[in-house]
């Protein structure tokens, strides 16, 4: 699609994943009032160019995103010859995304690839050879993000996206049929079939829309929890996933007072690690803090991995504290996914596994018996880990969104077809209608690739006899 | 013999007519030549100007100084304005003409533009030298010199006409084909293909039994097409409608193994809106009936045109079939229907302006480019007369863009995308047609018209600006003035609308569906007086600039985003095959379409929009 370089565009300017700080960077005309909306801290529209401030982005009803750096250049002495702004904010993903969001809510959309340097160059800022570069990685990267988007999830994305607009094309002939050939003898959809069609596509577009969080989460790592009683062995069990002596370890129960994250890489899908602090009743207010937020980081993991310790924990006793901690503190969704370590199965070889099977909640598909500390069926925990993710099918065979520009053109078409949701409510005529259906229809097309309208036509003269 | 001319017209059709007229009201000298004098203005298919999309464009026509618009108000016998029900982008004026007013009024029109001369006979080449072509040679060997040629020859390149296994060479019904010009265009490296297109058979009104047909008259309070002070239409005369049956069908199939269509002998492709009779039951076997329409051809005459039963099917066939349709059963027939496969030169070797590529100083207009209808070869014929005026004078080319008017979507679709079929308009072709109305033609074109120096437009400007200040005058009355719940809130009430709970400007109760300035105007006594002296059509618009503000404010923005492509200006040797970073359909596309500007190349297939980003990156700003 060909951008407009007037719009207000934003991207995040460093690598995905953690680091310590991201920098997402915004250009454009307008780019400097839109920023200070949300930048709690020096008037960023009165500040000088090619200076620093200190402050707090924070969204709409005036939550704090993150503390961060904003660095503000202004036109024409900025990469991009426009007013430019940099956020150097916490590297987490996490974070980043929350700002981008709350920017492409108000006005500013994802840039290309390449955009900043395409405008760099529009703008005067290049010349030609470093341009033609510029020209042949934009090729190349269009290409290749339409591969990966065409690969992405099993091309299932795309070709749900294909499929919609090829309803709303047929749903606009429809319309068109009426306005170009209302004098002939054709037959006109019902308006409420017109409707059932347009929620029907909406619906679709909403689920998308709604895994564009999940998608996320496979891009920048699936969030999975290790927790369980203190002294379980869940630091030893992370320190064996990552193979590496990342998270200390002792004897003494409450070794980790707070959560810690890693990465870890089972065979090309990224999860992020999160060691927990054991939950019991704290013993003091640091303890209690952990515990605290070891609840928070289950509820909203997608896997959690719930370690208990053999010989201190009978099958009642871990029952009993799964439904006092989990189940009671209502902190495991139904989204989320569970595996059982029952650890320290090099202490008491003896122990049966199915004595604590439970019905619909431990069964010998989640449950892993493992000594963590002879890395004792470790690879058999990570398969265990990457099935739990390949085979659910609410997280594989749906489709997923994971690019933020898909994001953008998804909400800009729900948008439209809310437009034409309302039209037709409100009795408006087909040639209004028509308008938003178009909309519609351009946004899903930046996706597909597709944007011309000829279709329409041709939908027309395929179903409709035409013609006096 | 003849003078050296700036222009010389090839064909006195509907685009050729238009052509003369506009160059000759640019100022140029024009010479147009035809080959039978008694046919000019021809509607050769069915009598009627106008329709959904064709309307806007006569409209357009009329704005821009053409006379389509006001020789169809002098012959029309009955006015509609279809689409009535739905927005107002989708009004459209249709009329039906008679046939032989129409073409007398053309002739008089034409006759008294000074700047017009005339030549009766066949033209059969081109004087060609360097590439630009300076005259025209005649059947009997004069060469007729020219600054500028413009072609309209219709139906008549190698025109053969198809009636069952009948084959007889002509460029209509009863008239000679023309020849030698598609040899010579070939020859000089131009590509031509073939289309078909067809009419149906005229009969007798005194034979039909109208009882026997639903009537439809034309609207109570005709409109017109012209903005200029064209007569009233005072007295109508009625279409009819029947319809074919299952019995119809069947007598057409039994002559299909003798249709031309169905044996392979018309190779020509023919348009999918516009199929005849018996595609359309071959096409659509489930439909057990089709609807036709019967016209009559004008005040004085009985001739009668049965529009919808277009067909090529031999004529005994035609006329058992015909007899078989309610009303028509002691039907006596003028002529049969036919089809015609005809010579196009595909549009896609013009520039914008309707000159050609190959040959400068040539200008195409009408079906010559592949289009087909009256609307869209006059609108063609106008704008290849004005430009090749300003080719005369050396001046920029006139070129409408697609945000300006249906003209300008129809020929950048033709020039960019070309076309397989007879190339026809549609309202669903315009992206931006609740901006392009046929209420606006005026306020759109006439004021480019006139900067342009097209003459006689005195009367049209001045009323473009009463028009506007008229408008101006209603908008600002109803968007300062107030409205209390205690005002509207019984009629509100009654056309089932929400009531107000606080006051507010009338222009928020008139943007609500089902409210409309008339409902105003019987509310606020103030308003019906500011109104009393402004003419119905001038409220009208300004009721649509405020009812629907909202939605003319989006496609404004959509077009402001496209214009912006529009006008980065691409060169004409800009080294396509440079650039490795494009595809090699766009490389290939972009070498033959040579677009003028980034917002033409974005619309050629074939050129994607990464291609497009790439191109950008070359231009640069």
């Amino acid at each position: 699609m060909i951008q407009d370089l007037t719009e207000n565009i934003i991207a995040l300017s460093t690598p995905q994943g953690v680091g310590a700080i991201g920098v997402i960077r915004l250009s454009g005309p307008g780019i400097i009032e839109i920023s200070d909306r949300f930048f709690k801290g020096r008037n960023l529209t009165k500040v000088e160019g090619n200076t620093v401030h200190y402050g707090k982005i924070v969204d709409e009803s005036d939550r704090i995103i993150d503390e961060c750096v904003a660095t503000v250049f202004r036109a024409p002495r900025s990469y991009t010859k426009e007013d430019v702004i940099e956020f150097s904010c916490h590297g987490s993903p996490y974070i980043l995304d929350q700002v981008i969001q709350l920017f492409l809510r108000h006005g500013v959309r994802m840039a290309q690839a390449g955009e900043f340097t395409l405008r760099a160059f529009l703008n005067g800022q290049m010349d030609l050879s470093q341009a033609e570069a510029v020209a042949d990685l934009i090729a190349s990267d269009n290409a290749a993000s339409h591969e990966i988007a065409m690969r992405q999830m099993r091309g299932g994305f795309s070709d749900e996206i294909k499929q919609l607009r090829q309803e709303l094309i047929e749903f606009a002939s429809l319309i068109e049929l009426e306005l170009d050939f209302g004098e002939e003898d054709v037959e006109f959809a019902d308006r409420s079939k017109l409707q059932g069609l347009v929620e029907k596509i909406k619906s679709v577009i909403n689920r998308l829309l709604e895994s564009f969080q999940l998608g996320n989460v496979i891009k920048n790592g699936v969030t999975t929890v290790i927790a369980g009683r203190p002294n379980a062995g869940k630091s030893t069990l992370l320190n064996a996933l990552l193979n590496e002596e990342r998270a200390i370890v002792s004897d003494i129960a409450g070794t980790t007072r707070d959560t810690i994250e890693e990465s870890l890489n089972i065979k090309g899908i990224q999860f992020r690690l999160i060691d927990t602090a054991g939950i019991r009743k704290a013993q003091d207010e640091i303890e209690r803090i952990g515990v605290d937020r070891t609840i928070e980081k289950i509820g909203s993991s997608s896997i959690v991995i719930y370690v208990f310790d053999v010989i201190e924990s009978s099958p009642e006793q871990l029952w009993s504290d799964i439904d006092r901690f989990l189940e009671g503190s209502k902190v495991l969704t139904a989204g989320s996914k569970r595996i059982f370590i029952a650890n320290k199965m090099d202490l008491n070889p003896y122990i049966r596994p199915e004595d604590y099977y439970r019905d619909g909640l431990i069964s010998t598909d989640n449950l892993i018996t493992a000594s963590a500390k002879n890395k004792m069926n470790i690879d058999y925990i990570k398969d265990k880990i990457y099935d739990t993710v390949i085979g659910d099918p609410t997280m594989m065979q749906q489709t997923i969104v994971t690019n933020s520009r898909h994001y953008d053109a998804l909400r800009k078409s729900d948008e439209a077809l809310e437009a034409v949701l309302r039209g037709l409510s409100d009795g408006t005529t087909g040639d209004f209608i028509a308008l938003d259906i178009r909309q519609s229809l351009h946004h899903l097309g930046e996706i597909t690739g597709d944007i011309s309208t000829d279709d329409l036509l041709d939908s027309i003269f395929s179903n409709f006899c035409i013609g006096k | 013999m003849f003078p050296e001319y700036d222009v010389i017209v090839v064909g006195a059709g509907h685009a050729g007519c238009e052509a003369a007229v506009a160059a000759a009201n640019m100022g140029s000298k024009v010479l147009l030549a035809t080959m039978n004098m008694q046919t000019i203005a021809q509607m050769s298919c069915n009598p009627a100007m106008g329709g959904v999309a064709k309307g806007q464009i006569v409209r357009e026509i009329d704005a821009l100084g053409g006379y389509s618009g006001i020789v169809t108000d002098h012959t029309m016998v009955q006015f509609r304005m279809l689409n009535k029900s739905k927005g107002p982008a989708m009004w459209s004026p249709r009329a039906q003409s008679d046939r032989m007013l129409f073409a007398a009024k053309w002739r008089e029109m034409l006759e008294a533009n000074e700047n017009i001369d005339f030549w009766q006979e066949m033209v059969k080449g081109l004087i060609v030298k360097d590439g630009r072509c300076q005259g025209v040679m005649t059947s009997i060997g004069l060469e007729i010199r020219a600054k500028s040629v413009v072609l309209t020859n219709g139906t008549f390149l190698n025109g053969l006409i198809h009636i069952g296994e009948k084959q007889l060479g002509g460029g209509r019904a009863g008239e000679r084909a023309a020849t030698g010009i598609t040899e010579q265009l070939v020859d000089l490296g131009f590509e031509s293909g073939r289309m078909k297109t067809g009419t149906p058979p005229r009969i007798d009104g005194r034979s039909l039994d109208y009882s026997k047909m639903e009537i439809q008259a034309g609207d109570e309070r005709p409109a017109k097409f012209s903005f200029t002070d064209t007569p009233d239409l005072k007295k109508q005369l009625p279409c009819h409608v029947s319809y074919t049956s299952p019995e119809v069908h069947d007598t057409l199939k039994e002559g299909f193994d003798r249709s031309p269509m169905f044996n392979g002998r018309i190779r020509g492709l023919g348009p999918r809106y516009c199929p005849s009779i018996e595609d359309k039951i071959n096409r659509f076997a489930e439909r057990d009936r089709h609807q036709l329409f019967v016209e009559p051809e004008g005040w004085n005459t009985c001739e009668i045109y049965v529009n919808g039963f277009s067909s090529s099917l031999p004529e005994d066939v035609q006329y058992k079939a015909l007899r078989k349709v309610a009303g028509f059963e002691n039907m006596k027939m003028f002529r049969p229907g036919y089809a015609i496969e005809y010579d196009f030169f595909p549009p896609t070797q013009l520039w914008p302006s309707l000159e050609t590529k190959l040959v400068q100083n040539l200008f195409f207009a009408g079906q010559i480019n592949g289009t087909t209808g009256y609307e869209e070869a006059a609108c063609q014929g106008l704008m290849a007369g004005i430009n090749a005026h300003l080719k005369v004078t050396e001046e920029d080319p006139f070129i409408l863009k697609r945000s300006d008017a249906y003209i300008g979507v129809l020929i950048d679709d033709l020039v960019n995308k070309g076309t397989k079929e007879p190339y026809r308009m549609f309202t669903s072709r315009a992206e931006y047609r609740i901006l392009i109305r046929q209420d606006n033609a005026d306020l759109r074109l006439t004021p480019i018209a006139t900067a342009l120096g097209m003459q006689h437009m005195e009367e049209r400007i001045e009323r473009v600006h009463e028009k506007e200040a008229a408008m101006k005058k209603i908008e600002k009355y109803l968007s300062k003035t107030s409205v209390s719940p205690d005002q509207v809130n019984g009629w509100l009430k009654q056309i089932g609308s929400s009531p107000l709970k606080q006051s507010v400007k009338l222009q928020t109760v008139l943007s609500r569906p089902k409210v409309h300035i008339e409902d105003l105007t019987n509310l606020i006594p103030e308003f019906q007086e500011l109104i009393n002296d402004i003419p119905a059509d001038f409220v009208e618009s300004a009721e649509v600039n405020l009812k629907y503000s909202g939605y003319l404010t989006k496609e404004q923005e959509m077009v402001e985003k496209m214009n912006r492509l529009e006008n980065l200006i691409l060169k004409d040797n800009f080294e396509y095959d440079k650039i490795e970073s494009l595809s090699a359909e766009a490389r290939e596309k972009l070498n033959h379409i040579k677009p003028r500007t980034l917002g033409q190349a974005s619309r050629i297939s074939g050129v994607s929009p990464s291609d497009i980003s790439v191109l950008l990156v070359h231009v640069g700003r």
